[in-house]
């Protein structure tokens, strides 16, 4: 600093500007350096250290969250250094440019290299051309998890849109409206893992001599059944009651987002309808439903996105035995038991394939509600 | 139509009574699974095997009230007449009724047996424990007590460190999304840049894209950088597959904000930067508080994510992992899995119940999730 000060009163000019550009660029460069090393710091203790849990958890939620924030603060103060020209044309990147590079890295790219995989052999040496393909389509168990992946969205995306229709439709004219949504849509919020307990514990079976503990079979007994076990026997019904489960997760999202559009539709369009003489039937599938139509798709869209990607149930209720196996489940043996991931890539090519004209739709309803 | 209702205005018991009446069975049937594990999360570990969870609600039960033996000079092969009830001995089996209304059943072989008098009386079986909670939440030595009173040592499950886990893969895996998403809606509604809309329909394409499209080449990548099994792993999968969905979201909202706020502040010759993080961040908190419910549950509700990214690592392993493992081994033992998943489900209906308002309003703003 003293030195500084001395040449400074030295020379002025030429010498000056270069010290201050080099000080600008030392600290430029010593900013981002002394974060890069905290935040590494900072990784290295969560991976190797042997620290109590509970200071683990802690500091890995601040050094998450806090590093982020600093990323994004170090590189806008670099950034704010250059001249208001350069600010201008790199500020948008520093702004926009962590979340595309992340969705490039996680979703588009992937998808390419995916694609790419999906041609190659098991262990991805070899070039094999349609052959994954064929052979997915080919395969007996496969086939069967298209089939149950189909009976999931006939049966359970059309249960869950009727039921959330019907409990809107009601809870719209009942006192107890909050109350009932509340209760429909707690499911909502409860992990599929955790249903699948909730649900195993309802489907529990014992042998006859002993008193059934899960509700489906005590109420089926008590009716003069015997035992089953519900999502085990009965194949290929056995789908039903893992089906089932999805419905009772679904229903709430369907009724909550049916619910506002019910309120949308004009009161004095249905009182008209009901002075001319149009009976409760009448004005609910004459008026009602083809005014909401429009949200019914989406809905409908987005529950059977939702069943096509159905894993986690399936995963904990059967493991995707008993003929249960869906393509989700299907893409994740391939991949881990089977460690093919050519069979697992085109699986899951094949998702995307089956979801590719919602995409399209989605551009364009963007394309003609925005003016972007 | 509910205007109409609730005004007032006269209106048909029946029809009343039938919403009403569908809409109560309904909520029976979607709460009872829930109750049924709550309840069965607290009973003792022998009840929930012996007997359904619903019998600790008061019903009415055959109980023994008092045994005998069999009567001397009773022909046991015939009819027999016992305090009133008559009936072979294959009768007495099964149980006769005798006329003052108790169950009159014959326990043991012909020669030797006794005579039990059962009433139907009305009993409730409310045996409740927190024994379940502290054998899966702890982690050292559980002692339990028999039935017949010896006492067996178990290890307990250790859920707790799940539960830790699953705060520090869920809160940064909130929270770091929703700040990049937010920066990237700003950039997108308030900056002007070459690529800017290519980019932007890149998002809305990317909103529906099944995530089993990426965990082939990024567990590659992740084995390549060392980053499977670390948080930052999978905090960086939850953002990239959240990403999509929160930039759109919050473009919505930030893009409609209110013009002249913006331009004045950058008259008063602040940047872009200060705008976002004095202006823009605090206006937004109504769509990032929605989006952040949404995303926390999905994160904290998550499975397969962390069962790809965090693997078999039994240090960072999160809750839906573990309970998913106690179905695998230990499916049967009900007093575990039902508290297990109550455990997991705790944190979940808290934000629900206190944050509904604004869980439903993410959900409603974001239906497509890929």
């Amino acid at each position: 600093m003293g030195e500084m000060m001395d040449m400074r009163t030295k020379s002025r000019g030429f010498l000056d500007s270069l010290v201050s550009l080099i000080g600008r660029i030392v600290i430029a460069l010593f900013v981002p350096t002394v974060t890069f090393i905290v935040l590494w710091q900072g990784f290295i203790f969560l991976r190797d250290s042997n620290a109590p849990q509970w200071l683990v958890v802690i500091v890995a939620i601040i050094w998450g969250v806090g590093g982020v924030a600093a990323l994004y603060f170090v590189a806008n103060w670099l950034v704010e250094k250059l001249s208001p020209d350069w600010v201008r044309r790199l500020q948008p990147f520093v702004f926009v440019g962590p979340a595309v590079a992340i969705l490039f890295w996680y979703l588009a790219l992937p998808a390419l290299r995916t694609l790419y995989l999906s041609l190659r052999s098991a262990n991805s040496s070899q070039f094999v051309g349609l052959r994954n393909y064929i052979e997915v389509f080919t395969n007996r168990v496969m086939l069967e998890a298209f089939r149950n992946n189909l009976m999931w969205i006939l049966v359970g995306a059309t249960l869950s849109v009727v039921l959330g229709l019907l409990v809107a439709y009601l809870a719209d004219k009942s006192r107890f409206e909050t109350f009932a949504k509340a209760m429909i849509f707690l499911p909502m919020a409860i992990s599929m893992v955790g249903a699948g307990v909730i649900w195993n514990f309802m489907y529990e079976v014992k042998d006859t001599a002993s008193a059934q503990i899960g509700l489906f079979n005590a109420i089926w007994v008590g009716l003069g059944g015997q035992p089953q076990a519900w999502t085990a026997t009965l194949q290929p019904w056995n789908n039903l009651f893992l089906i089932l489960i999805m419905v009772w997760l679904q229903t709430g999202y369907a009724m909550v987002i049916f619910s506002a559009a019910i309120k949308g539709v004009p009161v004095e369009i249905l009182e008209a309808a009901q002075v001319d003489g149009a009976t409760e039937g009448q004005v609910f599938f004459k008026i009602l439903i083809p005014s909401i139509v429009p949200v019914i798709i989406t809905v409908g869209t987005t529950v059977i996105i939702f069943t096509l990607k159905i894993f986690d149930v399936v995963w904990v209720m059967t493991g995707g035995q008993f003929s249960t196996q869906v393509i989700a489940t299907q893409f994740y043996r391939e991949l881990f038991t089977a460690n093919n991931a050519g069979y697992g890539s085109t699986i899951a090519i094949i998702l995307l394939i089956a979801v590719i004209p919602v995409m399209i739709y989605n551009l364009r309803q963007f394309r003609e509600q925005e003016a972007f | 139509m509910s205007a109409k209702d609730k005004s007032g205005k006269p209106k048909k018991l029946s029809t009343d009574l039938a919403v009403n009446g569908t809409l109560l069975l309904i909520v029976i049937i979607w709460t009872l699974p829930i109750v049924g594990l709550l309840v069965s999360s607290f009973r003792n570990r022998f009840d929930i095997q012996t007997s359904g969870w619903w019998t600790v609600f008061p019903h009415k039960e055959f109980k023994m009230v008092e045994e005998f033996p069999i009567p001397e000079g009773l022909d046991r092969n015939g009819v027999m007449d016992i305090r009133g009830a008559t009936g072979t001995f294959e009768e007495f089996r099964e149980g006769i009724t005798s006329p003052e209304g108790q169950l009159l059943v014959w326990v043991g072989n012909k020669r030797l047996g006794v005579i039990q008098v059962q009433e139907n009386v009305w009993v409730t079986n409310p045996n409740f424990t927190l024994d379940n909670y502290k054998e899966v939440l702890g982690g050292q030595e559980f002692e339990f007590k028999q039935p017949d009173g010896s006492v067996t040592k178990v290890k307990g499950n250790n859920l707790t460190r799940a539960f830790l886990n699953s705060l520090a893969v869920a809160i940064p895996a909130t929270v770091i999304p929703i700040l990049i998403a937010a920066f990237a809606a700003y950039g997108f509604a308030w900056m002007r840049f070459p690529g800017r809309k290519v980019l932007f329909v890149g998002v809305v394409a990317l909103l529906v894209v099944p995530l089993q499209i990426a965990l082939v080449p990024i567990l590659r990548d992740y084995v390549a950088l060392n980053l499977n099994g670390t948080f930052m792993g999978v905090w960086l999968a939850h953002t990239g597959f959240g990403l999509a969905l929160a930039t759109y979201l919050l473009y919505g909202y930030i893009s409609t904000l209110p013009r002249e706020i913006l331009e004045s502040a950058f008259i008063d010759g602040a940047s872009h930067f200060t705008i976002f993080i004095r202006l823009v961040l605090p206006l937004s908190i109504p769509a990032l508080a929605s989006f952040a419910i949404f995303q926390f549950l999905w994160v904290w509700n998550d499975y397969l994510i962390a069962l790809i990214f965090i693997g078999a690592k039994p240090d960072v392993q999160v809750l839906t992992m573990r309970i998913a493992e106690l179905v695998g081994s230990r499916g049967n033992d009900w007093h575990l899995l039902t508290s297990a998943a109550f455990i997991a489900m705790a944190l979940p209906l808290l934000v629900f119940f206190a944050l509904q308002r604004y869980f439903v309003r993410g959900l409603m703003a974001g239906s497509v999730k890929g």
